[in-house]
């Protein structure tokens, strides 16, 4: 058994990480931590533990917040969402779940499910389904092996809740979608409902322990007064695609998610060059002066604030805000056709063809 | 037609007198404990010492670090009951759940959950329980609460529940003082719910301390209205700070890099504040404190105020200097205030970085002699060790690679070399006064930061205008010239992860205060 305890001190570290690996997106951890961090004062630590040690029968089952994280640093969750949308799919499913899986190791998504995790006492697989944040329900690893997202419940502050069945997981992410704007534009949800042999296919494994230590990693190198990029590079095979200034900033709202591109005046060993980055939610694709591509999705592309060390989501970019920009490779998973359709440029609206990071200069 | 520019800073109270742009005395007191004799003995120094007419002093602009150090130090803080309006929803985090302990419980601790607040397109989440708010308010009389912070979800979008809430306690409770989370913040409920408990925490002492000043400027025979700076560096009338002392939270180095920046003219530049014992450093675009990125926090509270970005390295004048022949280290400790009595050159037995700056020639302060014995190895390698600190600082705060010069102030600023690497050191005249003279010449500023709807037909840009011009309309009321009001900052940020027609517009305006031409 290689499992380990997530105490309420810990989530410090898991937030930020997990705001790394947001690429941008996701929505700021921070509500979630304190979440998780009151129920575990009071109901105890989270286990984590291996898919390895999952057994092919159990029920395992996401839990994870849906809609607009903006929303959320507002209109805080009432607490009992998570456990009610899970109870009513354990419900409906007439079977009890075994453990419980994160969806989304980047953003908001990251933290929640320890929440529920202490609160239910529930067992969390140290994995996801993205390896990173998303924007859409469809795009996790789990589409890729056939696991259907529905039946899945949506819960809201009120009492309301409802359960959708859908004939595809694009289906559920857009029926979804309206019942989240009319739940107050965020929902909590359990979904995916998927055996332990499931689990064991289609997970990105490890990607909790990695969050982890991708925010202690952080938090030591900025006790140093060190910037973390370097170290961070070196332990995730990255690549450091530059540092700049913000020159330019210009979004819109295009079909329901912000959309926008950022212009970057490069700065110290970039000096001279400029960069560009679009992104919908997150950073999707990083260019140079002659438009080349360096980094495209899905591999990540994540921001660090070039002063202070901490990661910057694109809500944050604003103009004279310097950043060090790093490249990440994807899992292997995100790479294969099936992968890229669900997640490659095309889907975005992009015309350039994938090419892994390291394979881009 | 003068200013009195006053900053009330936790060692010293410095007073200048302005005309247009020129200086024409500056002088230093030190802060006393009633705030109220310092701020005469500065502001009599400073009048007697440009030799003007009392009658001719037409504004004074004041800057005061004593809120945030009420908060910081657990002093003067009140309880207050902190009402939250949004049941059923935020019940998993209450008010105050991210302070720390000792805070919360200077604070009280009183926390009310109840049902009302908005959705983020206006929709009620609830009707407001006014049963509940009756049931608070008894609650309230028997607690003696004085104070009370009303905070709603999403009323930064629809203040009218927080008002309703606030009148009915009112009536319920006479003498009671309340504070609503709209007046003070933007959206992230817990910041604002935060700065709206602080804010009621600190009226009492708010109005005792804008009363002294009132009577100290009576005193001295002023009568013209005075001002107050607040976090970004623009001023709000005397009856405003009453209400709001925590807009005033980060106003200290605010005013210093703005005074830094106006006495030198430089519009960028990067400001080094070197105190007794510590530097503080920051970045000056185009006049104005470059803003941090991150949530700022106040004594351990986090908000979303607008505040400089400024970095804190513990090195200044008394900063204690220990070590022999390749390890010599300088600070974090110091001697602080009682520099004039421990130094050597003060002829006191601890060797300080100042006393490093006269062994070395930098400046000639106290007694030369007393340091003259000091090893030549010690002197270089101490001086190294501040050079090195402030390039490290200097660089982290730096905005472009051009070369813009560093603006040296404060009263540790002999510790800085004449070049910092390939940046050149400016040290303005009056360098020792750039916080008082940063608050005299102070700006009014309107803002406006909400989500909007752009339902019914309406565009993003017709939105965009129409929070402009609520920013103008607030720089107005609060004294701007209507001619020179200019908008500074204008963004706007489509919600995320929604289907579109929200977008959340932040405008910000800045203009001269009306009869001021600076």
């Amino acid at each position: 058994m290689t499992s380990f305890q997530v105490m309420p001190q810990d989530m410090e570290a898991i937030a930020t990480g997990g705001a790394f690996l947001g690429t941008g997106g996701g929505g700021d951890p921070y509500i979630g931590k304190l979440m998780a961090q009151s129920v575990m004062a009071e109901k105890g630590p989270v286990t984590v533990i291996s898919p390895d040690d999952v057994e092919d029968d159990w029920l395992c089952l996401p839990v994870c917040m849906m809609g607009a994280p903006t929303v959320m640093v507002e209109k805080l969750p009432n607490g009992s969402e998570a456990g009610s949308a899970l109870a009513q799919l354990e419900a409906f499913l007439g079977r009890r779940a075994d453990a419980l899986i994160c969806i989304e190791a980047g953003g908001l998504n990251s933290t929640i499910p320890f929440a529920v995790a202490s609160a239910t006492g529930l067992p969390l697989i140290d994995g996801d389904g993205m390896g990173r944040a998303f924007p859409e329900l469809q795009m996790v690893s789990f589409t890729m092996h056939s696991v259907s997202a529905t039946p899945m419940v949506l819960a809201d502050d009120k009492g309301n809740s409802s359960i959708i069945n859908a004939i595809s997981n694009r289906w559920t992410e857009r029926l979804a979608r309206c019942q989240t704007v009319e739940m107050g534009g965020a929902a909590l949800v359990a979904l995916y409902p998927m055996s332990g042999a499931e689990v064991k296919r289609g997970i990105l494994r490890h990607t909790l322990s990695l969050i982890k230590e991708i925010g202690e990693t952080i938090s030591a190198e900025r006790n140093a007064h060190r910037n973390p990029a370097e170290a961070l590079i070196r332990r995730l095979g990255g690549k450091r695609l530059f540092s700049g200034r913000v020159a330019d900033i210009d979004r819109r709202t295009v079909g329901g998610f912000a959309r926008g591109q950022a212009l970057f005046k490069g700065m110290e060993a970039d000096e001279g060059k400029s960069f560009r980055v679009d992104f919908q939610n997150e950073f999707l694709i990083c260019r140079g002066d002659d438009g080349a591509p360096m980094a495209i999705t899905p591999d990540l592309i994540c921001a660090l604030d070039a002063d202070g060390g901490l990661p910057v989501t694109t809500e944050q970019l604003r103009y004279g805000l310097a950043v060090t920009m790093i490249g990440l490779p994807c899992d292997e998973q995100w790479r294969t056709p099936a992968g890229l359709d669900l997640v490659g440029p095309a889907y975005f609206g992009y015309n350039h063809e994938y090419a892994p990071l390291h394979s881009l200069s | 037609m003068y200013r009195l520019g006053i900053d009330v800073g936790g060692t010293n109270t410095d007073a200048v007198i302005m005309a247009g742009r020129s200086v024409l005395a500056g002088v230093k007191a030190a802060t006393t404990e009633d705030v109220t004799s310092g701020v005469i003995e500065a502001m009599e120094a400073a009048i007697s010492k440009a030799a003007v007419e009392r009658s001719k002093i037409t504004h004074v602009m004041i800057g005061t670090t004593h809120f945030t150090n009420a908060v910081i130090e657990r002093k003067h803080v009140n309880p207050v009951a902190a009402i939250r309006l949004c049941l059923p929803a935020t019940a998993c985090l209450p008010p105050m759940v991210d302070w720390p302990e000792d805070l919360r419980q200077t604070v009280g601790g009183h926390r009310y959950l109840v049902r009302g607040g908005y959705e983020f397109d206006g929709r009620e989440i609830a009707p407001l329980d006014i049963d509940e708010l009756d049931r608070i308010a008894a609650d309230i009389s028997a607690k003696e609460l004085k104070a009370a912070a009303i905070t709603s979800v999403f009323s930064p979008i629809n203040a009218a529940m927080e008002t309703a809430a606030r009148d009915h306690l009112m009536k319920r409770c006479p003498g009671l003082r309340v504070v609503v989370s709209s007046d003070i913040g933007r959206i992230g409920l817990l910041e604002r719910e935060s700065a709206a408990i602080m804010n009621a925490s600190l009226l009492e002492l708010s109005g005792r301390t804008v009363d002294a000043f009132g009577r100290a400027l009576q005193a001295a025979g002023l009568s013209c209205p005075f001002f107050i700076t607040q976090n970004d560096g623009t001023l709000m009338g005397a009856e405003m700070v009453r209400e709001f002392p925590v807009l005033t939270f980060a106003s200290g180095p605010t005013n210093s890099m703005r005074g830094a920046a106006f006495l030198t003219g430089e519009s960028d530049a990067i400001v080094v504040d070197i105190g007794g014992t510590t530097t503080d450093i920051g970045a000056i675009q185009r006049g104005f404190p470059r803003q941090a990125s991150t949530v700022v926090d106040i004594g351990g509270v986090r908000t979303n105020f607008r505040m400089p970005d400024v970095f804190s390295i513990g090195l200044g004048g008394g900063s204690l200097v220990r070590g022999t022949g390749g390890a010599t280290s300088v600070g974090p400790q110091s001697v602080g205030y009682r520099i004039t009595k421990e130094a050597l050159v003060f002829g006191g037995g601890t060797l300080t970085a100042t006393d490093i700056a006269v062994a070395a020639g930098r400046a000639s302060i106290g007694n030369p002699a007393a340091v003259a014995s000091l090893s030549g190895e010690l002197v270089g390698e101490a001086l190294a060790e501040i050079v090195q600190m402030l390039e490290r600082g200097v660089e982290r705060s730096r905005i472009s690679p051009e070369p813009i010069p560093v603006i040296a102030v404060g009263g540790g600023s002999i510790l800085m070399p004449e070049r910092l690497g390939d940046l050149r050191v400016i040290r303005p005249e009056n360098f020792a006064v750039a916080n008082a003279v940063g608050a005299a010449i102070a700006q009014v500023s309107g803002e406006v930061d909400r989500i909007f709807s752009l339902a019914n037909g309406l565009t993003r840009e017709t939105c965009l205008k129409q929070a402009e011009e609520e920013a103008r309309e607030k720089a107005m009321r609060s004294g701007a010239a209507p001619a020179t009001i200019t908008v500074i900052e204008r963004e706007d940020v489509p919600l995320a992860y929604l289907p579109g027609n929200a977008t959340r517009i932040h405008v910000k305006v800045v203009g001269e205060m009306d009869g001021v031409h600076a």
